[in-house]
């Protein structure tokens, strides 16, 4: 056994299940009397409803209903979803109808549930509901939405704009004025949807005889749409129970956020008196399942004769879609993350977040980071080939340094606090990294390779992710009679292992046997508040919660001790789920003797001061985000006649703090690396110009398969953060936010003997090929 | 459109005699109706590889295939690779290796490799990578399942650790 669980490489408690088919996801439970819920969808991108035909559809055997927005409770009639985070910079607070009523604002906006005996059935019926829909016009193009008397993506707003977000800091002016280059540029990103393997999925049942509604439901958050569906529908708590299935197949984001569909299944239920399940196909998820998408970025960038930022200027238009479910967060996220490690003294930044007629924007594994970051690092790609100085070096001279630590910025994070960066070292991660990819020798192989005919580039980026968000994450721990111990948390997993994670910090801080815990997560029931998994918070929220109820845990069975074995808590030790004198290893009482002494004495009083109940839940509330920081360095090889590029060698440097599983945190900066790449070459969700999708299923739109994903090497510094007592910080999106700016840095760079300066992502080999084509005809080379 | 017609097949070694739908596939049939739900489905279209099964040892889309179609046939199901007391030298190096996350894609991941290492009991990492490129996993990078899976080769070749460790 080791001395401390924490920093050791533990297998996962989670994975004999998931090995074998034994884990249940949410499509592997059945309930009694079950329907199937199938979604008719809208076809437009907008259009108005002029009624809705059932009959047809319930004359089909099997058929048992067809749910429109008139069959619906009366709370839910006429209502949206609810604006979880809301903020003052909303002007226009559109968010999904429960089921559309008169107007259809997306190509896959919810405008009915058929519900049959077999899912198979409710397909067929789909097809049979007959609406009557008017077409109107439609916003496709987010810079034409965001123009004057561009057709509206809502029937009754008059522009496009949802909300201006407008930071600033520092004399931006005089940044300009006394500025000896001027970088300035246009860049395009595209930012693709999440994918998760499983799709989103929703079972509820009405329970009869104790008014409860019960939804198992594939959230990353139960515990905001326990409350949100409560208010919606005038209950307490005790009358929903929200449970999420012991395993969901991925999340990256969209789980986290609420959709119609987990309100919808609910009411369904109601009114068939029977349970109802739906489960999205992956057509859908690709039609409706909330996505990131286009930005369209200006900027300027000053910089001394040295290659120092004086200020950074951008406008920014985002697309977010016909809807702000999640309010603005991706661009919020995006505008106050795109200083990122460096010191800049002015800043500009104005983003218009404008409406479309295509699926609602929310976070992304990233949450808008990585185009902060893409942005960032192309202007000092950029900003360093003008100065004539390295694009490493650039960076080294503009690092926020680690004496510098806390170090604030001068902007207001999504949490709104300032963004304080505490702790970390900056230069020094970069310098690891640019150590792993050999970067210092990379000439040398540019040369060869060049003559062999071979281009071959190497890019490198660093980042800051804020992770850790507040306002905090509960876990309860308690010892039970027989000495196991049972962890409870409203902490969602979705793959990421928090089972493992928790069981390691609460072995080390209650000194129970690791195979003694059990850690059980989000069900409503079993823990009161819960916030959810997303923002990389679990490991800096929940984690602290965790060692603190367990060292309130502890306390109480030493005192318990300390009285059965008459002597003093100082005297004692704990270890392996045993109290035991120090120095007298035979003298001691195991778990379960303390619990059952301190549980069953009927009649008997407890001893004054012992606790009766070896239980504790502690709701850690961080006082603010944390940073976590890193650099990545990528090599590739690109074929100038196929514009195919391959990754020959992939290095990261990474900072999350203290690191609980280092087997963990690999493998999430593997799995974000690997969504990154995504990101930079393949992933793209395409629209045609009346908002219809055209890329809706995995030949059309592609996500990297292991032949493109190369092996990471990887590189850790552990720099805890003082906000909370672990000095853990989140790992969960850090992969993914460099990858952009690194791989596209390295493309360049393959492809400098053409001139190539790459503004638009993710490259795909045809834009390359164009790119490479333009810099023969500019050299006047066509033969290069 | 609800016709149905007599199957018999072996799943996972034991025999099943059943009426289905002609229209049902076998990755429905197998989850929903002989209630094997570890046959996960991320695409039903063809591409993820999640409800890979094999079909008389070779690997086969269960989504893609009617139920219809198995009669007479041997199939094979995640479940039938091992239990969680007796992991399969492929499981246990996936634990070992931490070649899952969410889980979701791995049953797929498993037994197309099974069929791999039947066929190739020494593969090289770019033929594992090869292997695995009709299986999309949107967790873990792939590495380490490579990892894995290079590991698995070892246990069959030299026989699986005695004890597995709980810390590597
Ligand atoms: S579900 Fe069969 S290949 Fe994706
Ligand atoms: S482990 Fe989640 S998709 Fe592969």
């Amino acid at each position: 056994m080791p001395s401390s669980w924490i920093g050791m490489k533990v297998k996962r408690v989670e994975d004999p299940a998931l090995l074998t088919g034994e884990g249940q996801y949410i499509d592997d439970i059945s309930r009694p009397g079950m329907l199937h819920a199938v979604a008719v969808r809208s076809p437009y991108a907008h259009a108005r409803i002029l009624g809705i035909d059932k009959s047809a559809a319930l004359e089909l055997p099997g058929v048992v209903a067809v749910v429109t927005h008139d069959d619906l409770p009366e709370q839910m009639k006429g209502q949206s979803i609810p604006m979880m985070v809301p903020h003052p910079v909303i002007t226009a607070d559109k968010r999904p109808q429960i089921l559309c009523r008169d107007e259809v604002c997306f190509v896959g906006d919810l405008v009915a549930m058929v519900l049959a005996e077999d899912r198979y059935v409710a397909e067929d019926a789909v097809a049979l509901v007959d609406v009557d829909y008017e077409e109107l016009d439609c916003a496709s193009w987010v810079k034409d939405a965001a123009e004057a008397g561009a057709p509206s993506a809502h029937a009754d707003l008059a522009t496009n704009i949802a909300a201006n977000i407008d930071l600033e800091y520092g004399e931006i002016d005089h940044a300009f004025a006394t500025a000896s280059h001027v970088i300035t540029e246009e860049i395009f990103q595209h930012r693709g949807s999440a994918h998760s393997m499983e799709t989103r999925g929703c079972i509820s049942e009405y329970d009869d005889a104790t008014g409860q509604t019960r939804i198992w439901v594939t959230s990353q958050s139960p515990h905001q749409f326990k409350g949100a569906f409560a208010d919606m529908m005038d209950l307490v708590d005790q009358d929903v129970h929200v449970i999420v299935p012991p395993d969901v197949g991925g999340g990256f984001g969209p789980k986290a956020v609420m959709w119609p569909e987990q309100f919808v299944i609910p009411a369904c239920a109601l009114i068939a008196g029977r349970p109802v399940k739906w489960i999205e196909d992956r057509r859908e998820h690709f039609m409706c399942a909330y996505q990131e998408r286009d930005q369209h970025w200006s900027g300027e960038l000053a910089l001394d004769a040295q290659g120092k930022i004086l200020g950074l200027r951008a406008r920014l238009i985002h697309d977010t879609g016909a809807y702000v479910p999640w309010g603005v967060v991706v661009p919020w996220i995006t505008c106050t993350t795109v200083p990122g490690p460096y010191v800049i003294p002015a800043y500009e930044m104005r983003c218009e977040v404008v409406f479309t007629n295509k699926v609602p924007v929310t976070p992304v594994r990233g949450a808008g980071r990585p185009q902060a970051a893409t942005f960032m690092e192309r202007m000092l790609d950029i900003g360093a080939d003008r100065v004539g100085i390295g694009r490493d070096e650039i960076r080294r001279r503009n690092f926020v340094q680690p004496e510098q630590m806390p170090y604030e910025v001068g902007l207001v994070f999504r949490d709104g606090k300032p963004v304080v960066y505490d702790s970390g070292d900056y230069p020094q991660c970069q310098a690891m990294v640019l150590e792993q990819a050999n970067f210092a020798e990379f000439g040398q192989r540019q040369r060869q390779a060049r003559s062999e005919g071979r281009y071959i580039g190497i890019g490198t980026a660093s980042y800051i992710e804020a992770t850790g968000l507040g306002p905090f994450e509960g876990v309860s721990v308690h010892v039970q009679r027989n000495g196991k111990v049972i962890v409870h948390t409203g902490a969602a997993p979705q793959g990421q292992g928090h089972q493992t994670m928790l069981a390691q910090v609460v072995a080390d801080s209650l000194g129970c046997s690791f195979k003694d815990i059990t850690v059980k997560v989000s069900d409503t029931t079993t823990i009161q508040r819960g916030v959810g998994t997303f923002a990389s918070r679990i490991t800096p929220n929940a984690a602290p919660s965790a060692h603190l109820a367990s060292n309130t845990v502890r306390e109480k069975i030493l005192k318990i001790a300390a009285h059965l074995l008459e002597t003093s808590v100082e005297d004692l030790e704990v270890e392996d789920s045993r109290v035991s004198v120090k120095g007298v290893p035979e003298h001691g009482k195991t778990f379960r003797d303390i619990a059952t002494f301190a549980g069953a004495m009927p009649g008997f009083a407890v001893p004054a001061g012992l606790d009766a109940v070896l239980e504790d839940t502690v709701y850690f509330a961080p006082e603010r985000a944390t940073y976590a920081n890193g650099a990545h360095c990528v090599e590739v090889e690109v074929d100038a006649e196929t514009g195919h590029v391959s990754i020959i060698k992939y290095s990261t440097a990474h900072d999350c703090g203290t690191i609980i599983n280092p087997l963990s945190v690999n493998a999430q900066v593997m799995g974000g690396v690997a969504h990154g790449i995504g990101n930079a070459l393949f992933e793209w969700m395409r629209y045609d110009d009346h908002a219809q999708p055209v890329t809706m299923n995995f030949g059309e739109y592609l996500l990297p398969t292991a032949p493109e994903v190369p092996n990471v090497d990887q590189s850790h510094m552990q720099s805890p953060t003082p906000l909370n007592p672990l000095g853990a910080k989140g790992a969960g999106e850090g992969g993914t936010i460099p990858a952009i700016a690194a791989i596209v840095s390295a493309i360049e760079s393959a492809l400098e003997p053409f001139g190539v300066c790459i503004r638009t992502v993710p490259v795909t080999p045809d834009a390359l090929l164009d790119l490479i084509d333009a810099g023969r005809q500019n050299a006047g080379r066509p033969d290069v | 459109m609800s016709e149905t017609w007599t199957i018999k097949c072996l799943i996972n070694e034991k025999p099943v005699e059943r009426e289905v739908s002609v229209r049902l596939t076998l990755a429905d049939f197998l989850r929903h109706e002989v209630g094997l739900t570890g046959t996960h489905l991320g695409c039903e279209h063809g591409v993820c590889g999640a409800c890979t099964v094999l079909l008389d040892g070779r690997s086969a889309r269960s989504c893609l295939t009617l139920a219809v179609q198995v009669d007479g046939m041997n199939v094979t199901t995640v479940e039938g690779l091992g239990d969680k007391t007796r992991l399969s030298p492929l499981q246990q190096a996936f634990m070992d290796e931490h070649g899952l996350q969410c889980g979701f894609c791995t049953p797929g991941m498993l037994t197309t490799l099974t069929e791999l290492l039947a066929n190739n009991p020494d593969p090289s990492e770019s033929e594992v990578r090869l292997a695995i490129s009709g299986n999309i996993c949107r967790c873990t990078g792939y590495e380490n399942i490579v990892k894995a899976t290079m590991t698995a080769v070892r246990y069959i070749r030299d026989g699986m650790p005695e004890s597995s460790e709980v810390v590597d």
